[in-house]
């Protein structure tokens, strides 16, 4: 007698998973994703799916602006992600990344507001190097702590985080303009002075170009690092062992703060893009939550920085996507949040099929 | 049908596949209601992945299982239980801060939320009674020994009415008076009609304890013996398919110097005892030096104070370099040792802990080493993949692949290889290994061992610190004996018996004023 049941599909680990067929199995699981959330939308407010596709297509690329938006703050995600990254791979839940950015943006706006005359490329060199080194210093507080006394970095990172804000409130409050706004306004609005688009050619539009190419050399730099230098070989065995570490001759308290510092620093300078290239101002929502959802994005691209090109684009997609359709259909913003919820899954899931292999069971066979 | 109920479990063309490694190929398993088998074979073999498919944890890919003669499904490990078969797996699964009595009824439905403690205490009584177990009933996990943990997991699958056991390497873990006593209680619950599967890797307790022995090769199932018809050397050669010297050659190095010097030191754990107290010996090139010990007098904390890795409270250690000079080794972390230029090699006890990275392929283990060489920021990675090719081809380590499958993927003799290859790679002048051999099969062990006798012949001063009495006599030229941290003593490994290394191990100078 047979008591239990044969069970019905059979999972087996897989190996040897071509790359055509991991690009192919995430392509089609983000389409599978869109149809899904097609299929939702329909069910729950019997919209047609593909009028609210349109219509967030058009929110992302409907005008050259448009688009420009959308490819500019993919990267600064990509960047935020990519510093996340560094830490990510030691295994260091580096969860401040807000604060981090914070700290690089003041830095920024600091020398912005304080010095618009000097030569162009001596600000941006003050600019550049302030913010990385702002960033460095957030990051390396936490780094230093875990190195020197082992404590918890993730709840560090994240009171960091309120610390920066309200370093910020200061500073906004200090160089509030015009008196009494409370905000600090455009900076240099007239003459764009540390405005990135303005650092060799005057003009606005070359913020969004300049955010490109800069964003693309910290992806080289990161996916060498971690890939192909000895320090990122140290930064990974740290992930994977401190005892092992120790073993080899590294030493764990410096990879801890060296890391960490790169870290930081990667963060601060997504800070700087924020403001040269994006805001020209400084706030409170300068980081606006990014430094958080970076964290998917370096997950997500099993912190490959050209992957998290590709995830920060479909997660801005989405969000440019719902504030879109928010106003064409008076839908509230929950709507994109369940696409970009279904979307997410689908793309977990697919990481889920390129690591096993499943099979319905066959049938009994003959045997006696 | 008779003589359908005779087998306890019948496995039938059992066939399972990880991806592209098939871990077992059409395995056939009999076993006998009222009987122990042994279940054989090299690392790698399948063993575990077998046993694994009778307790539900994998499922075979193809083939059937019949319990008591009818056909089962096992799919979960509570199906498993539902059939009466219970595992004791190398690692327990107990918690550690309730008792014995606890863990048992742990997941037992019970009598709606109440616990009897009093009828619990009585039936655990009657099953210690019945086969012969030691066990205190209100101890807690955490201040058991591990072989009481292992009493407790026994009488767990015994109180839960198992009438099939199967052990995964049970006495690994334990002292050669445990293991007699493991014995006497398999004996007695034989005698009583369960059946008993037993994977060892210890020839001898196969021979001593087990009625029958299969055989599995490379996922295969070779044959089945009667142990009364068996030797270690026809298993042996049943196991590895072909005829295997079980010789230790110890041959003699004639230009014998000192090396290292170990002076008084003293080494405290982190918790802030003292582990080693007032240590000295001397290492010298060219020979062997063993350290015997129970587990835990001081070993670890000895190699690691060597390699830099633990901090000495006193004392010193001093190593001589092929010039003759003398330099201080303590106070140097394993860094300086490197920048020393120090020919310094340690295969550590916990190899995934310590001596390897577990989700890196071999060829980045293989440069955990090497990988500061060369100039500049970059890694060189054509000369880790070279070299990794060499070990693996050397030391016939049975890999898919060296640079993209994480090296914990492989079997525990291959991960043993890597790192006993690469430590070598180094060409050391002082190669320290900590149970360099555990949980490895025979024919593993004994490369092994030739290969620290090669390093000892070319003048490597080889610390070797390990549990089986029997191969430290046949394999080191000194013994150094640790008793609680302390040494015991140095007794010369060629004039030394078992019997009195034995009672040093136990009580400090063995006794004697």
């Amino acid at each position: 007698m047979n008591k239990n049941k044969e069970p019905l599909l059979h999972m087996s680990k897989r190996d040897g998973v071509t790359l055509q067929l991991k690009l192919l199995v995430r392509i089609i699981s983000v389409i599978l994703g869109f149809v899904i959330s097609g299929i939702v939308i329909f069910a729950i407010v019997k919209m047609n799916p593909i009028q609210v596709y349109k219509s967030m297509a058009a929110g992302a690329f409907g005008t050259g602006t448009r688009m420009w938006f959308t490819v500019r703050d993919t990267m600064i995600l990509t960047c935020i992600a990519a510093g996340l990254a560094c830490a990510f791979k030691m295994r260091f839940w580096n969860i401040g990344a807000e604060g981090q950015m914070l700290v690089g943006g003041i830095a920024t706006a600091f020398f912005m507001i304080n010095y618009p005359s000097m030569s162009p490329v001596l600000l941006f060199a003050c600019m550049i190097i302030t913010s990385l080194l702002a960033g460095a210093i957030w990051g390396l507080i936490p780094g230093f702590f875990k190195a020197k006394w082992n404590t918890n970095e993730t709840l560090f990172t994240l009171m960091l985080n309120y610390i920066a804000i309200q370093l910020t409130s200061f500073c906004v409050s200090k160089w509030e303009h015009p008196f009494g706004s409370n905000t600090v306004g455009v900076i240099n609005q007239r003459t764009m002075a540390g405005w990135i688009g303005n650092m060799f050619s005057p003009g606005y539009n070359g913020d969004f170009a300049w955010t490109v190419v800069i964003v693309l050399l910290v992806c080289t730099f990161v996916y060498i690092y971690l890939k192909r230098t000895k320090q990122g070989f140290e930064v990974a065995v740290v992930g994977d062992s401190e005892n092992t570490a120790m073993y080899s001759g590294i030493r764990v308290p410096n990879v801890y703060m060296r890391t960490m510092a790169i870290s930081g620093a990667l963060c601060g300078f997504a800070g700087f893009l924020a403001v040269s290239a994006v805001s020209h101002t400084i706030s409170t929502s300068t980081a606006g939550g990014r430094g958080f959802t970076a964290i998917i994005v370096a997950w997500l691209a099993k912190m490959n920085p050209f992957y998290m090109i590709l995830i920060s684009f479909l997660l801005t997609f989405l969000d440019k996507g719902a504030t879109q359709i928010a106003s064409d259909f008076g839908l509230n913003e929950y709507a994109s949040q369940i696409i970009m919820g279904i979307m997410l899954l689908c793309i977990l899931g697919a990481e889920f099929f390129l690591n096993y292999k499943v099979a319905l069971n066959k049938k009994n066979k003959e045997v006696a | 049908m008779e003589n359908k109920s005779q087998y306890a479990i019948q496995m039938k063309n059992i066939t399972k596949r990880f991806g592209q490694v098939v871990a077992n190929k059409n395995v056939n398993l009999d076993l006998k209601s009222g009987e122990i088998l042994s279940l054989l074979g090299e690392n790698g073999s399948g063993k575990t992945t077998l046993m694994n498919m009778l307790g539900g944890i994998y499922f075979p890919d193809e083939g059937e299982i019949f319990i008591n003669g009818d056909k089962a499904t096992i799919a979960s490990p509570k199906d498993s239980f539902g059939y009466g078969i219970g595992m004791i797996h190398q690692h327990f699964k107990l918690v550690d801060v309730f008792t014995a009595a606890e863990n048992i009824v742990l997941g037992l439905e019970g009598e709606k939320g109440k616990l009897n403690k009093a009828s619990l205490h009585k039936a655990i009584r009657e099953i210690a009674d019945r086969y012969g177990f030691d066990i205190d009933p209100d101890q807690k996990v955490y201040d058991m020994s591990v072989s009481q943990k292992q009493t407790v997991e026994i009488v767990k699958v015994l109180y839960r009415g198992a009438d099939i056991l199967i052990l995964d390497e049970p006495t690994a873990v334990l002292t050669p008076q445990e293991t007699d006593k493991l014995f006497a209680v398999m004996r007695n619950m034989k005698a009583d009609g369960k059946a008993l599967i037993i994977i060892t890797h210890k020839l001898h307790e196969v021979l001593s304890v087990s009625d029958r022995v299969a055989v599995l090769r490379k996922g295969e199932y070779i044959g089945c013996v009667d142990t009364k018809d068996a030797t270690q050397q026809s298993l042996t050669e049943m196991m590895v398919g072909r005829s295997v010297s079980l010789n230790i050659n110890r041959p003699v190095y004639e230009n014998k110097e000192d090396l290292l010097i170990v002076d008084n030191i003293t080494v405290r754990g982190k918790d802030g005892v003292k582990r080693l107290e007032d240590v000295s010996f001397t290492a010298k090139g060219g020979e062997i030096l063993g350290i015997a010990g129970i587990a835990g007098s001081g070993q670890k904390e000895l190699l690691e104070a060597i390699a830099g890795i633990q901090k000495l409270e006193q004392g010193s250690i001093t190593y001589i370099d092929d010039k003759g000079e003398n330099v201080l080794l303590s106070g140097m972390d394993p860094l300086d040792i490197i920048h020393k230029g120090i020919l310094l090699s340690f295969v550590p006890e916990d190899r995934f802990g310590m001596g390897l990275v577990a989700n890196m392929p071999i060829t980045e283990n293989i440069q955990l080493r090497t990988y500061r060489q060369g100039k500049g920021p970059m890694l060189d990675r054509n000369t880790p993949k070279a070299l990794s090719q060499k070990i693996v081809d050397d030391l016939e380590v049975v890999t898919p692949d060296i640079d993209k499958i994480p090296i914990r993927r492989l079997s525990g003799g291959n991960v043993q290889k890597v790192l006993v290859g690469r430590e070598i790679s180094c060409s050391p002048r002082l190669l320290m290994t900590a149970y360099a051999v555990r949980g490895l099969d025979i024919n593993t062990s004994y490369t092994i061992y030739d290969l620290l006798t090669e390093q000892k012949m070319k003048g490597v001063a080889v610390i070797y610190v390990g549990e089986d009495l029997d191969v430290l006599l046949e394999l080191a030229d000194r013994l150094v004996v640790l008793c609680g941290g302390k040494v015991s003593g140095v007794v010369d490994a060629r004039t030394t018996t078992k019997e009195e290394v034995g009672l040093m191990m136990t009580k400090l100078g063995g006794g004697k004023s």
